[in-house]
């Protein structure tokens, strides 16, 4: 029954030239991280050895790309404890009771994720100075929890599955409602919290402007703007600007292939939502 | 809390749950749009205490500098090459939702440029396209094309970025229409068998009609995107050259950071959200819309 199947040959053509494509700047990168100063220029030619680990070495000092992870780091627990906190404490008020203006609420979250962030931050600049926080790690976390309100979303669709009989037997057991929260909903939003934690390390992780705008001291430095300042003042020394980019893709990369399921989900159903 | 009435309960946990969340939405949302608002009637330059009333001078000179307004024209390659963008994401969510061996390494890796960081991305292409030693301008040479100067022709360059925009969300539309596909209940597919419709039958009047809603929704996302861009000039081209790679968002970053003109800043940003919000409106009339006519 099953003949030569042309359509089923393209398919696979298809799929192999788009991989390709993919795949092609990451290899140039890849080979050209490892050569030396004085090796082939053609983008193509491999290293002497790909053993040669000069360029990382160089640029991760001169990057100062050490600091730059250690603030990354600590932006994204901070910010991403608030949110899980926030999204999860808003979820459950929303989600679980009726009361006079909740519609407000939840339009004005809605209607907040239209407002492109970079277009307010003409008056957030002014605000954060008059709050002290401008050239410290406080102003990309209170961004990054206040102004993204992206997790309510995820939030909101998941505790609509979680039965209320939950609820009401807890109560008939005379638990409070903060109780309820902390034992029953929280512990049961957990799969959105991990889709959550992951999608938000990959954001924060990539964004590039906040803190390139809020933080110009040379201490606060994050993996973003480190590659930028490094570029900057060693232009066209590709070897270390390759070993730059590798250094940096290598994490979320990984985190992707490990994680995936997760990331798939957590795209879908934000996507289909909104 | 074990003492109190539900009904108090419930009025401290809805209250104090969201004060919180509701606050920092007025801080960092809603009072600078506000602000915005007011401020796009003034000539603010960003530090003085007192703004000056100049009514609407700054939207006569966004709509008659052709310096600003001319910058639109930049965008439309970024919509023409996001239109391409979204017709290959459909062909291969419809081939990575057929039976096929390794579907989800294919989709694996077609996703994973979505989750790179987006300054790193930038560099990468920036050797990519670099005129002397970039990988693009030797690979072409091999079919005997001469050099290309990807970044630094007027015309070229606007082109030259959107690719790396579609390099990047490709497969991340793709990943959305595949959870749209993977949506369509496969009775219908049995059905359309047993009818003993081909293909591309198939295909042109299930698939694609099943799809009509997601289709829109990404090409919202798409043209809002376009919009928007800004992160790829910024960090690539610094604008150039002569300012062929400037966009409406990158204009009025500039307007504000570097020439301190708050006040024809704040207003640009409102002509840029007020557009975003036509487009939305526009999007959800067209989908309404079609939904009555049924």
């Amino acid at each position: 029954m099953r003949k030569f199947d042309l359509v089923h040959y393209c398919k696979y053509v298809l799929l192999l030239i788009a991989t390709a494509t993919v795949l092609f700047p990451p290899y140039v990168v890849w080979v050209n991280a490892f050569k030396g100063k004085n090796e082939s220029t053609n983008p193509f030619a491999w290293p002497k050895s790909f053993l040669h680990m000069d360029n990382f070495i160089d640029v991760f000092t001169q990057a100062s790309m050490g600091t730059a992870f250690m603030n990354t780091l600590i932006i994204i627990v901070v910010s991403i404890v608030g949110n899980v906190l926030l999204g999860t404490m808003s979820a459950y008020a929303l989600g679980r009771f009726n009361f006079r203006g909740k519609q407000l609420v939840l339009f004005g979250f809605l209607a907040a994720t239209i407002v492109p962030t970079i277009t307010t931050q003409v008056v957030v600049f002014s605000l954060i100075k008059s709050l002290g926080l401008f050239n410290t790690l406080g102003a990309p976390i209170l961004l990054f929890v206040g102004a993204d309100v992206i997790q309510i979303y995820i939030y909101l669709q998941f505790i609509t599955n979680i039965p209320y009989e939950l609820d009401e037997s807890a109560m008939i057991d005379g638990a409070s409602l903060f109780r309820i929260y902390r034992s029953i909903i929280f512990p049961m939003l957990g799969p959105a919290t991990a889709t959550l934690v992951i999608l938000k390390t990959i954001n924060i992780y990539n964004e590039m402007y906040i803190p390139f705008l809020y933080m110009p001291k040379k201490s606060l430095v994050v993996v973003s703007t480190s590659i930028m300042r490094f570029a900057g003042v060693n232009q066209a020394e590709w070897g270390a600007i390759c070993a730059a980019i590798l250094i940096i893709m290598i994490p979320t990369a990984a985190l992707y292939l490990f994680l995936q399921k997760f990331i798939f989900s957590g795209v879908t159903s934000g996507a289909v939502k909104s | 809390m074990n003492g109190i009435s539900y009904k108090t309960q419930k009025i401290i946990i809805v209250f104090g749950f969201l004060i919180i969340p509701v606050v920092l939405l007025s801080t960092f949302t809603y009072y600078p749009a506000v602000k915005m608002m007011y401020l796009s009637f003034t000539s603010w330059d960003g530090y003085s205490d007192a703004a000056s009333w100049i009514g609407f001078d700054n939207y006569k000179e966004i709509f008659t500098n052709s310096e600003l307004f001319g910058v639109f024209a930049h965008h439309l390659p970024y919509v023409l090459v996001g239109i391409v963008q979204n017709a290959a994401a459909i062909v291969f969510a419809v081939i990575l939702n057929s039976k096929l061996r390794g579907r989800n390494g294919f989709r694996v890796i077609l996703f994973l440029p979505f989750i790179m960081n987006a300054v790193a991305v930038a560099f990468m292409f920036q050797y990519v396209f670099d005129t002397q030693n970039g990988s693009l301008n030797v690979l072409l040479n091999f079919i005997g094309i001469g050099k290309i100067s990807w970044l630094g022709n007027q015309s070229l360059v606007n082109f030259s970025l959107a690719l790396i925009g579609f390099w990047k969300f490709m497969g991340y539309n793709m990943v959305i229409y595949l959870g749209a596909l993977q949506a369509i209940s496969g009775d219908m597919y049995e059905a359309a068998k047993i009818d003993g419709a081909n293909r591309f039958q198939t295909l042109w009047h299930l698939t694609l009609p099943n799809l009509t809603k997601i289709i829109q929704l990404n090409m919202f996302l798409t043209v809002s995107g376009a919009l928007g861009v800004f992160d790829l000039p910024f960090v690539l081209t610094k604008g150039g050259p002569a300012g062929a790679s400037e966009t409406f968002l990158f204009k009025t970053v500039e307007t504000a950071f570097q020439f301190n003109n708050f006040g024809l800043a704040s207003a640009m940003s409102i002509v840029l959200l007020v557009m975003t919000v036509l487009i939305l409106g526009v999007q959800n009339l067209v989908i309404n819309g079609r939904g009555e006519a049924r």
